[in-house]
């Protein structure tokens, strides 16, 4: 019997991906959401800080629905085209595993909120729209959460995250071209590769 | 009063003038930050005096109940909100005007004195405007970017906003209260609570940023960016054609 169940379980998590990827960019993004913070209001290890946990819940849920290689081809920006395929490989895994654990930690942070999704403007053919939420904060105004996709072969991809007008993306840009201009491509690498380390090390 | 807020204003001043003159001195290197090296010298003070402002926003945040956290932003976002309207009505936005002077009228009344947002809930939506986003809106540049102690990071436009701002604000002024410490009080626990809506950014920050100071500067840049253009502000097209 349990058996069977985690089967099902298993059975669900492989299955939903690919029924909320068919779904209109704005629609997604509600179910991605929602999905999210239903798993995040029950689980009392997420809500007391768990990283680790947080991290897994985003893998499984959030990681399908992300262009993590463009998002890092937009954080690196021009200097992406001189890159070779391996580095490109590296600095987005490298990339992925930073803005995993940036956006678990959001969870966490904003567990209590709920989330309201603003009418999206779209025309019939868009491939690349953005998707405007807001989470609500008793007391203060809210705050605006915007995400930034695009259609590919026939499914919608998040390319960018914006947080009241701030693009967890585009934000690197300055801080990987130093890098890059001190230290080349490999060197934003390593100091990407460096930073997911120590933060792994230091994980609770 | 009004001789702190002069004196206040000066030194800021004097200390624009300073670093003005010191210029070549810095060591600048990114265009929008030429005085780097000063800001980033009050940014170590700012995280220095968040020694002790943190923990003391931390306290309230875990010790005050959730009505009164609400209590305490609703009754100071009620404040600004007749702010907002002037400032609404400074950038020919006459709708949104003349809903925030509805809310003010409706949440100072209904809303006891501002601590129940009612207005919220009747469908007013809430703005938030200051006299930098105004001159933003009005086409003054941004001006090279500071890093000031206490009130954190402004760009040139936003300091003078800032202190426009400070200067009409209710809660520094004597008309409402001629008694200091309870001004004090007011300043100090806005402040705090302030320092407190701020602390689930902290840890984000934290994991995020490479470098604390340009990842601070960067956001709070794109974020002002975004709020003198309401929100509205067309998602920026990369510059360069992405590859696999």
């Amino acid at each position: 019997m349990k058996s069977l169940l985690s089967l099902l379980f298993g059975l669900l998590i492989v299955l939903a991906p690919a029924a909320a990827q068919d779904l209109a960019p704005d629609a997604m993004v509600q179910q991605v959401t929602e999905d999210v913070l239903t798993v995040v209001r029950q689980d009392k290890d997420i809500q007391s800080g768990n990283t680790r946990k947080a991290i897994e819940l985003a893998e499984t849920k959030v990681s399908p629905y992300f262009n993590f290689q463009r998002m890092t081809a937009l954080a690196v920006g021009r200097e992406w085209s001189k890159a070779t395929p391996e580095q490109k490989k590296r600095l987005t895994e490298e990339f992925k595993a930073l803005l995993v654990r940036t956006y678990s930690n959001a969870l966490i942070s904003y567990k209590n909120q709920k989330v309201v999704y603003k009418p999206s403007k779209m025309a019939a053919g868009d491939t690349d729209v953005v998707v405007k939420t807001e989470v609500v904060q008793p007391g203060n105004k809210p705050i605006q959460l915007d995400y930034a996709l695009e259609k590919q072969g026939g499914s919608w991809k998040v390319y960018d995250v914006i947080v009241a007008g701030v693009s967890l993306v585009t934000n690197y840009r300055d801080t990987f071209k130093q890098e890059m201009s001190n230290n080349g491509i490999d060197g934003l690498i390593t100091m990407i590769a460096n930073k997911n380390k120590q933060l792994e090390a230091g994980k609770k | 009063m009004k001789s702190y807020l002069s004196t206040r204003i000066c030194s800021l001043a004097c200390a624009a003038a300073l670093i003005a003159a010191s210029g070549c001195a810095t060591t600048a290197s990114n265009p929008k930050d030429p005085f780097e090296g000063f800001n980033r010298a009050m940014f170590a003070v700012n995280e220095g005096l968040d020694v002790v402002v943190k923990p003391v926003a931390q306290g309230y945040d875990n010790f005050a109940p959730l009505p009164v956290k609400v209590i305490v932003g609703n009754f100071f976002g009620n404040l600004w909100d007749a702010w907002t309207a002037v400032n609404n009505a400074l950038q020919g936005k006459g709708g949104e005007a003349v809903s925030d002077v509805g809310r003010v009228l409706i949440n100072s009344t209904l809303g006891i004195g501002g601590t129940f947002d009612i207005a919220s809930e009747m469908g007013l939506t809430k703005h938030s405007e200051d006299f930098g986003q105004t001159l933003g809106k009005w086409g003054v540049g941004e001006g090279p970017f500071f890093f000031w102690p206490i009130i954190g990071p402004r760009t040139t436009r936003d300091t003078f906003g800032w202190m426009v701002d400070t200067y009409v604000d209710p809660v520094w002024h004597a008309w409402i209260t001629d008694d200091m410490a309870l001004r004090n009080i007011m300043v100090g626990t806005r402040y705090i609570n302030l320092r407190a809506t701020l602390l689930p950014a902290d840890k984000v920050v934290d994991d995020a940023a490479f470098d604390r100071y340009t990842y601070i500067r960067d956001a709070y840049l794109q974020h002002r960016r975004n709020e003198v253009f309401d929100g509205e502000l067309p998602h920026q097209v990369p510059d360069y054609e992405p590859s696999d």
